[in-house]
């Protein structure tokens, strides 16, 4: 092999390093990470819900969810589960996707990268409740922006009929909300993050997540499954549930974020299957249940009496159902607007519970066709649920005249067929879902009547502080009615002894420093809503003439004429007779729905003590 | 020569044998041999794996490469994961390019479910420059390296710091030195930060110059060639027959390159030609590498003057914890800094990856290759050959 000079000399170039500056960073070791680095955890634990996101997403399982209750400094708030994520640095790779998936953005990596410690067990640490050095840090990963999202943000748009075809004096009372279709269910049903937030804050804590999951996998008897395992009434429900669980839904945390559409996600389901009770006893494996001997009565025929008496029927209990009306729904089928829920679908949900053995008696009046007294002769226990069927007057100068009405009366006209009095212009004394249910049923009244619709609601809650949902808000504005909330009823205004409006004064404070109800009002911003009828919806009350004036002796009353129950449902002093529904929480159907269920299983309990 | 000079006649009869192949028969009993054992840990590889050698004096007779020294079951842990979970896992199946295996994963889910044509552009741009750039990093060290194994240390070190200039860009843009984790399913997870490309030229600068100084230090020294010349030739015939990818096919004259042969992202774009030389020896497989740094280089220059200034870095996708993929099967390809890999990846239409098996170029090159080149040559060379077959453990045992 022959050698070249210039191939022994040229390596020694190298040597010009010699005079040059070293590179190498010396002690300390300052040098800070770059902007984006993902260094440690840091986590705003009071923006934080413990959603559970982070565990779910972590390949490593080195999220756990901890209990931060009794942590100084940290408040859980609705909609948390009181959880926050610890961290384990012996599992944990950075990978940071943790941070990427986290609803509320407030878990990110810091830039810091330097941790020594003595104790290995102190790499196990809960970010925001551990404090940390680097937690005032502010440079580190975040969630990328610029539409870098792990599941969709927008809620799948559900087709509805519009204004004025909703309102078309032909069928106006027809349901608007057209359901989602498979491919918007699935879609819809996608987005969910399974956290369980919502089952905890639904009053009957229904499995959300697994009927989620269930439409995800097309699996409608097994999302019918998971609905009835805690509510009865899916198609009601599915329709007009006060849906609490979109409101902490973790999904629709951030702002530009939409909760996921999980009432419609149940009505979606409960639609899939056809109304055949068969069908529904197969799905759900009731077919064949052995009955006992043991005989329940209800009082009312709404949620809570519904619920109860499903559960019951299921454990073999003879159930027989007292109902006043000529109809079984109560308050669902004799408050709520068939263009919210249609009369077939409550008969879709009630059908089945009557299928199953539970007897339903119509048009009977507990205290005057028979008494409780007679109910406890002839049945083991008794469960009255009879709902908030009474309308409260504001009692304002004017309002006993015959053309102020209450919105419950009304309601319940409207659905029997009895004749409705619609006038020209209305004026709805209230801001809660049943005001708007009177308002938007007296503008389809007056468009079937006069052609056009003029209808004023007014309440003493402003915008934004209004009862009724946003939603119900929105409708009644495009059906043309008008909204005008903020304002307190002063008179019925009476010419010639007919009513001609209502006058109002701007409210400026519902109640005072002690809580306690004590409307201000700025007297000299006076309106006058005209109007030829009044009709108050300012809260229903109970009726509770069913009880004897000897019952009542043995019962205790609380605040505001509730009936004192004990943690098992029973009447202070009564044990045979339970309560549920609206009397006692609520008032809505899910809280009905929940506590019916709650009272089946204290009735099964009370009745099975001797065994 | 110094023989010569001394006088030094040895007696050709108790020299190890001079021709010895495959087939040259061995009496271990015959007191002749020693069997010694190269690894697991020794600066021939990334990782760890072990050569079993058979010599006699210095000269190899047998070669048998062992692994299992850092088997985790890598693609069985992607297979228990969500899709969104196995690009963290699949990086540790190559440290030194682990962005190619995040590639693979992302792309593979994305063609299996359908999202593979709505990836924005931007993100396949980003997605390019941190696959140059992981390559970039990659020859700063194995070039030098290569000198290295020769006893040559000081190209390592410029090279290793260089290479740390380059591990800081990947620190801005993917907020990570070694471990990216940026390349993700539907794009990918950061944008370029400002003021990227003028730090990204400063430290391309630098390199010109190391390029020129590396190969003074090294493709001019006699020590360099003396070794590295005419030691472990692959020849064309190999190629076909072990499945030898890359600069090792190049190097012999056979022009095999993914990016050309079968472009993905947006190679079509850019105007490159891969590297080739005739001997197939050690020397030419470095300088091969040492003209693909320079291509690196360029081609870093070209999509950071090419790229969009900004767009979506990703598209919107299933929400990634309820992900599932239709039934269907994919093989993902590309031309890493050691050849073509590939992964090949099955689901059943349930969350996670039915089979996944990665391709590496490692495999035919550290087992049948080395083995088959360690036959007759020096044991000082050994690390040499496995450096320049560029060995990655990891890789063999995924």
């Amino acid at each position: 092999m022959s050698f070249n000079l210039k191939d022994i000399l040229t390596p020694f170039t190298a040597w010009a390093n010699v005079v040059k500056d070293p590179v190498t960073i010396k002690d300390p070791f300052t040098r800070e990470a770059a902007p984006r680095y993902r260094g440690f955890h840091a986590n705003d634990v009071q923006v934080c819900i413990g959603c559970g996101s982070c565990e779910a997403i972590c390949e490593n399982q080195a999220i756990d969810l901890v209990p931060i209750e009794g942590v100084e400094g940290i408040e859980t708030k609705d909609g948390d589960s009181g959880l926050r994520p610890s961290v384990d640095y012996g599992r944990c790779c950075w990978c940071a996707l943790c941070v990427d998936i986290c609803t509320t953005d407030s878990l990110r990596l810091t830039n810091a990268y330097t941790w020594v410690d003595t104790d290995a067990d102190n790499f196990i640490f809960t970010p925001g409740v551990d404090k940390k050095e680097w937690d005032d840090k502010q440079e580190g990963w975040r969630k990328p922006q610029d539409g870098y999202e792990f599941y969709g943000k927008e809620r799948v748009h559900m087709e509805e009929m519009h204004s004025p075809e909703r309102i078309d004096p032909k069928d106006s009372f027809v349901e608007f909300i057209k359901g989602y279709s498979k491919e918007q269910a699935q879609q819809e049903a996608d987005r969910c993050v399974s956290c369980g937030i919502c089952t905890a804050t639904c009053p009957a804590h229904m499995g959300i997540p697994e009927y989620i999951k269930a439409i995800r996998n097309d699996d409608m008897e097994e999302g019918m499954r998971v609905l009835y395992e805690t509510n009865p009434l899916p198609e009601i429900c599915g329709r007009i549930c006060t849906h609490k669980c979109e409101d902490v839904c973790s999904v629709g945390f951030k702002d530009g974020s939409d909760a996921l559409s999980i009432r419609w996600l149940k009505r979606y389901i409960a639609d899939q299957i056809p109304a055949d009770t068969n069908q529904y006893k197969d799905m759900l494996g009731t077919g064949d249940i052995a009955k006992n001997d043991k005989k329940i009565a209800f009082i009312g025929s709404g949620p809570a009496s519904l619920s109860a008496a499903y559960y019951l029927a299921l454990l073999g209990y003879n159930c027989t159902i007292f109902e006043k009306l000529p109809e079984a729904g109560g308050m669902m089928r004799y408050g709520i607007p068939s263009y919210r829920l249609p009369y077939d679908q409550i008969n879709k949900d009630v059908d089945y519970i009557v299928s199953l053995g539970v007897e339903m008696k119509y048009n009977v009046n507990i205290g005057t066709d028979i008494t409780l007294e007679q109910l406890n002769t002839d049945f083991d226990a008794v469960y009255a649920g009879t709902g908030l069927h009474l309308g409260r007057s504001t009692r304002i100068p004017g309002s006993e005249h015959a053309n102020v009405y209450q919105s419950v009366d009304l309601l319940r006209d409207i659905v029997t067929g009895a004749e409705v009095p619609v006038e020209k212009k209305v004026v709805v004394i209230g801001g809660g879902n049943v005001a708007m249910d009177i308002t938007r049923s007296m503008a389809r009244l007056q468009m079937e009547k006069y052609g056009e619709v003029n209808v004023i609601a007014t309440s003493l809650e402003d915008e934004e502080h209004m009862p009724a949902d946003r939603e119900e808000v929105v409708e009644a504005r495009e059906e043309n009615c008008e909204i005008n909330p903020g304002y307190g009823p002063q008179e019925v205004v009476l010419k010639d002894g007919k009513v001609v409006g209502l006058k109002v004064w701007k409210c400026l404070s519902i109640f005072d420093e002690t809580g306690a109800f004590n409307p201000k009002y700025d007297e000299s911003d006076e309106r006058i809503f005209e109007g030829d009828m009044v009709i108050e919806s300012i809260g229903q009350g109970m009726d509770l003439s069913y009880l004897s004036e000897e019952i009542k002796t043995k019962i205790e009353f609380g605040p505001r004429g509730r009936i004192v129950v004990n943690e098992d449902w029973q009447a202070k002093g009564l044990p045979w007779l339970f309560i549920g529904g609206d009397i006692i929480e609520g008032p809505d159907v899910i809280h009905g729905i929940a506590n019916g269920h709650r009272g089946a299983m204290a009735i099964d309990q009370f009745l099975n003590q001797g065994r | 020569m110094i023989n010569k000079f001394l006088g030094f006649k040895p007696d050709e009869k108790l020299l190890p044998h001079k021709t010895v192949t495959a087939d040259t028969e061995i009496d271990l009993s015959s007191h002749k041999y020693q069997k010694i054992w190269l690894g697991p840990n020794h600066p021939g590889v990334t990782g760890n794996m072990a050569v079993e050698l058979t010599v006699q004096g210095n000269t190899i007779m047998r070669a048998k490469t062992h692994v299992g020294y850092l088997h985790r079951g890598f693609e069985k842990l992607i297979e228990r994961r969500l899709f969104v979970q196995g690009f963290p896992t699949s990086i540790r199946m190559c440290v030194a390019e682990p962005d190619t295996n995040e590639y693979f994963i992302a792309r593979a889910t994305e063609e299996l479910s359908g999202y593979a044509d709505a990836v924005p552009d931007y993100a396949n741009w980003l997605r390019m420059l941190s696959l140059e750039m992981a390559r970039l990093q990659g020859l700063l060290r194995g070039v030098p390296g290569q000198g290295g194994t020769f006893a040559l240390g000081i190209g390592v070190q410029w090279g290793v710091y260089l290479r740390d200039l380059i591990l800081d860009r990947f620190e801005e843009l993917t907020g990570a030195r070694v471990y990216h984790m940026y390349i993700i399913a539907g794009g990918v997870r950061g944008n370029l930060p400002a003021g990227f490309k003028a730090r990204m030229e400063d430290n391309l600068r630098d390199i010109d110059d190391f390029i020129i100084k590396i190969k003074k230090l090294m493709f001019d020294n006699s020590v360099f060639k003396t070794r590295a010349k005419g030691l472990a030739v692959i020849t064309p015939d190999m190629v076909d027959k072990f499945g030898i990818v890359g600069t090792n096919a190049r190097c012999c004259g056979v022009k095999r390159d993914v990016r050309k042969d079968n472009p993905y992202l947006f190679y079509e774009k850019l105007d490159f030609d891969p590297p080739t030389a005739t001997d197939g020896d050690v020397y030419s497989r470095t300088w091969i590498r040492w003209q693909e740094l320079i291509q690196t280089v360029d081609l870093i220059r070209q999509i950071m003057a090419k790229m969009p200034e900004k767009g979506d870095i990703r598209c919107q996708m299933p929400n990634v914890l309820n992900w599932k993929i239709p039934k269907g099967e994919t093989y993902v390809r590309l031309e890493s800094g050691r050849g073509e890999m590939g992964m090949y990846y099955v689901t059943d239409g349930s969350d996670k990856p039915r089979r996944i098996n990665l391709r590496g170029p490692s495999y035919n090159h550290a087992i049948s290759v080395l083995e088959h080149m360690l036959i007759g040559v020096d044991v000082a060379d050994v690390h040499a050959i496995m450096v320049s077959l560029q060995t990655c453990p990891p890789e063999i045992e995924r």
